[in-house]
């Protein structure tokens, strides 16, 4: 495969789409689907061809507003349709070349103004099963040049340069991890793609594995090129059966065309990657974890040092970055560190892809620029809260993250500010919470979360977790005591200071937050026996009445 | 250059200077001088998990804590091993322990010769503020010789690693995750059915009562694990 050869290809897809007078997208990602996008799709086709209209039906990936769904999007007028049901069908191809069906048109322009789309740049345009289609996107234009024209060196000067971070959640600078990889001593080096996706609410992995996955596969190429490692694990969580088969399709078709094997596009460059699957433990996200999975081993962590990058999968030097991370390698490589380093706030660089969910309009997949306002992302990408109701606060992170409250909503997203803030970045999910939620109820939900996935190696989050769910139990009952209240803090410490990783380590976070902006709602609960937002069922509740000021300084 | 044969590094511990050679773990080298670091999960002569926390270390200059068990020592490291912080945490840990399973020491068989027990009454433990969880767990006698009891069983994995470490049959492993983690022999099978081959290691060097003789109930019943540097101090010479 050379430079030519893909740009063969492309003009081949071109001409091939040149041939259609309209083209219509199917959103077909779980969402979509689980709302009949599969039906609306058989219909489309059924109907195209009885009308004699020139028109290409193609599924994609995420298209972003879940909540809308399914979601139809019409080329070459970049028409959006919502909601759409497969009896809509015969009327949208029937306004192919006429007016729009305005009923079914849907005004999410605010929601995408604010957005920019780096990795999710392909997502509702291709195919994520033809390969061509993405080679028709600039798809594996960014490896051959980094096989024929960088040096590894070069390679991860350039993600250096682009100032990216990790973005599983911890947010360490990815140049400086490939570094790390590339000059550590030894043959056989490993690179490895974490796509164990498992906080509650979170779904951005899972929606680029499934709607883009040779993007994962060619930043994975590229980042083994530039750390020296010839064989690659994408570790997928066994939950996620449509991005196992897409990733596997993924993989043939990348063999089949020489991207992945050995001689890569006529270079010394050799690599592979197999799928191994993870086996429904929220623990196997953590990487000394995932890699004793892989393995074969009980995925328990290890304490590090070692790390991964001296020692990793079978003691040998291995390279594991988060799906998103390798998501962004490509568009870097293509287009240059200084680009990428020029979007975001001062220490975060780029775009982060966040799954909006919970008390919001418009929930679903987004993409923005780090250091957005918050208020962005919820009044004008989530078109605010619904239902008259008042925004009360937004959990980040999921069960390590925290609750940012409501008055904080000028805060910039990024690592920093978010860790300041008590939360913290995390993979990206992003669950709006409305004063029909309990902050307490809230905090026993993700420490329960916590507990039921600890892997129970280390004391501390074995039953310090399990500690802190009883005492978090009793407050939401209203038998809480202040001593419980003040034993649940010391707790909180201990296994925050303690326990063995990163699971059990930002645990108590949720808690921490929760405590540090609603701690009213948790004296309400044990003072006044009473839930302010009526979620918890204490028996014998007086009604509502304000506590006294006091109680609540 | 060459590299040295080995390389000394020196630090402090507890205000006290010391030498090391490099890849020796603080623990190591704290007890070479006779400085006491509390564990619970570690054991001379098998692999380091670092689980229990106890042996939890302050380094200067770094807001986290260092299990002495597998950290490495550096040049110029500064070690406090017995801070209020470490202090209230090592506190909380046994009292996480205690409160995890039924550890009532009167009617234990290891009374008085029990790891956990003597570490409570070392680090100054005179109650538990959390609840206990008393959970309603099995106790295996299947297996002539020996029990298990997993009322008294802190999940250390001692047993684990002897047997697949030393003894090379690793009939013990872990099941289940979390709060609800037991060990099992072979796939869960009863122990006398499994395919233990009656060594009697893990008994020796389990810390508390969860492992016990059979022959030994009613009388006074102390461990042997010192047993284990000259097992793999032989194999060594060998």
């Amino acid at each position: 495969m050379t430079i030519e050869e893909l740009e063969q290809i492309a003009k081949g897809v071109q001409l091939e789409n040149a041939k259609y007078e309209y083209e219509v997208n199917v959103c077909m990602d779980l969402a979509c689907a689980s709302q009949g996008a599969g039906l609306l799709r058989d219909a489309l086709v059924k109907r195209a061809d009885a009308s004699g209209k020139k028109v290409l039906i193609r599924k994609t990936g995420c298209m972003g507003p879940c909540s809308s769904g399914p979601l139809v999007r019409v080329d070459p007028d970049d028409t959006l349709y919502a909601k759409v049901k497969d009896s809509n069908a015969e009327a949208i191809i029937k306004s192919l070349g006429e007016k729009p069906v305005a009923e079914l048109q849907c005004d999410l322009n605010e929601h995408f103004d604010k957005q920019v789309r780096v990795v999710l740049e392909n997502a509702g345009h291709i195919d994520p099963e033809k390969i061509d289609d993405y080679i028709s996107r600039d798809g594996y234009k960014a490896l051959l040049t980094a096989l024929t024209e960088m040096t590894p060196n070069g390679v991860v000067h350039r993600i250096t340069e682009s100032g990216l971070r990790g973005r599983g959640g911890g947010g360490y600078p990815t140049g400086l991890k490939w570094g790390t990889v590339a000059k550590a001593s030894g043959d056989l080096k490993y690179v490895v793609c974490n796509g164990d996706e498992g906080d509650p609410g979170a779904f951005m992995d899972r929606s680029v594995m499934e709607g883009d996955p040779h993007r994962v596969i060619e930043g994975m190429a590229i980042a083994a090129y530039a750390v020296g490692a010839t064989k690659g694990f994408i570790y997928v969580r066994a939950e996620y059966p449509v991005a196992v088969s897409r990733l596997t399709t993924a993989l043939r078709e990348a063999r089949r065309r020489g991207l992945l094997g050995s001689g890569i596009c006529n270079t010394t460059f050799n690599f592979d990657i197999e799928i191994r699957l993870g086996a429904g433990a929220f623990v196997c996200g953590e990487e000394t974890a995932l890699l004793a999975s892989i393995e074969g081993r009980r995925g328990t962590p290890k304490p590090r040092p070692p790390y991964p990058a001296v020692s990793g999968l079978w003691g040998k030097p291995t390279l594991i970055n988060n799906v998103e991370t390798y998501a962004n390698i490509a568009p870097i490589v293509r287009s240059g560190g200084k680009w990428f380093f020029n979007m975001g706030s001062e220490r975060s660089k780029g775009t982060k892809v966040f799954a909006l969910t919970g008390r919001i309009k418009n929930t679903g997949l987004i993409e923005v620029p780090l250091g957005i306002k918050l208020w962005e992302i919820i009044d004008v990408i989530g078109g605010g809260v619904p239902g008259g109701h008042k925004l009360k606060a937004i959990q980040t992170g999921g069960p390590s993250g925290g609750c940012i409250p409501a008055d904080m909503m000028n805060l910039g997203v990024s690592y920093d500010a978010l860790m300041a803030a008590g939360s913290i970045m995390g993979s990206g999910g992003m669950i709006v919470m409305d004063d029909t939620s309990c902050m307490v109820n809230v905090a026993r939900f993700f420490v329960e979360f916590c507990m039921t996935e600890s892997c129970g190696k280390c004391i501390p989050c074995r039953a310090g977790t399990a500690q802190m769910y009883t005492l978090l139990t009793r407050i939401c009952e209203g038998t809480g005591t202040m001593d419980d209240l003040e034993l649940l803090i010391e707790l909180c410490g201990t296994v925050k200071d303690t326990s063995l990783c990163g699971l059990g380590q930002t645990a108590p976070n949720p808690v921490l937050s929760t405590l540090k902006y609603f701690k009213n709602e948790y004296l309400e609960h044990i003072v006044h026996k009473r839930c302010p937002a009526g979620v918890c069922n204490i028996a014998g509740a007086t009604a509502a009445e304000p506590a006294p000021a006091e109680v609540l300084a | 250059m060459t590299e040295a044969p080995f390389e000394v590094k020196t630090l402090e511990i507890d205000g006290r200077e010391v030498s090391a050679r490099r890849g020796q773990t603080i623990l190591e080298v704290a007890r070479e001088h006779d400085i006491n670091i509390p564990t619970l999960c570690q054991m001379e002569g098998l692999s380091n998990v670092g689980a229990c926390r106890l042996c939890l270390v302050e380094i200067k200059g770094s807001n986290k804590l260092l299990p002495a068990c597998v950290a490495t020592v550096s040049e110029g490291m500064v070690v406090s091993t017995n801070t209020e912080r470490l202090q209230k945490h090592r506190h909380n840990i046994l009292e996480l322990l205690f409160a995890e399973r039924n550890h009532v020491c009167s009617v234990c068989v290891s009374n008085g010769h029990c790891e956990l027990q003597s570490m409570a009454q070392d680090q100054g433990l005179t109650h538990v503020r959390m609840p206990y969880r008393n959970p309603n767990l099995p106790v295996d006698a299947s297996h002539e010789r020996f029990t298990v009891d997993h009322n008294r069983c802190i999940l250390c994995t001692r047993c684990v690693r002897v047997c697949g470490e030393i003894e090379g049959a690793h009939v013990w492993d872990i099941m289940g995750r979390g709060i609800d983690s037991i060990v099992i022999t072979d796939l869960h099978e009863d122990w006398g059915e499994s395919s233990c081959t009656r060594c009697g290691k893990c008994v020796q060097v389990c810390p508390t009562g969860a492992l016990f003789d059979k022959s030994k109930i009613g009388s006074d019943h102390p461990k042997y694990p010192d047993f284990l540097p000259y097992l793999n101090l032989m194999r060594e010479a060998r």
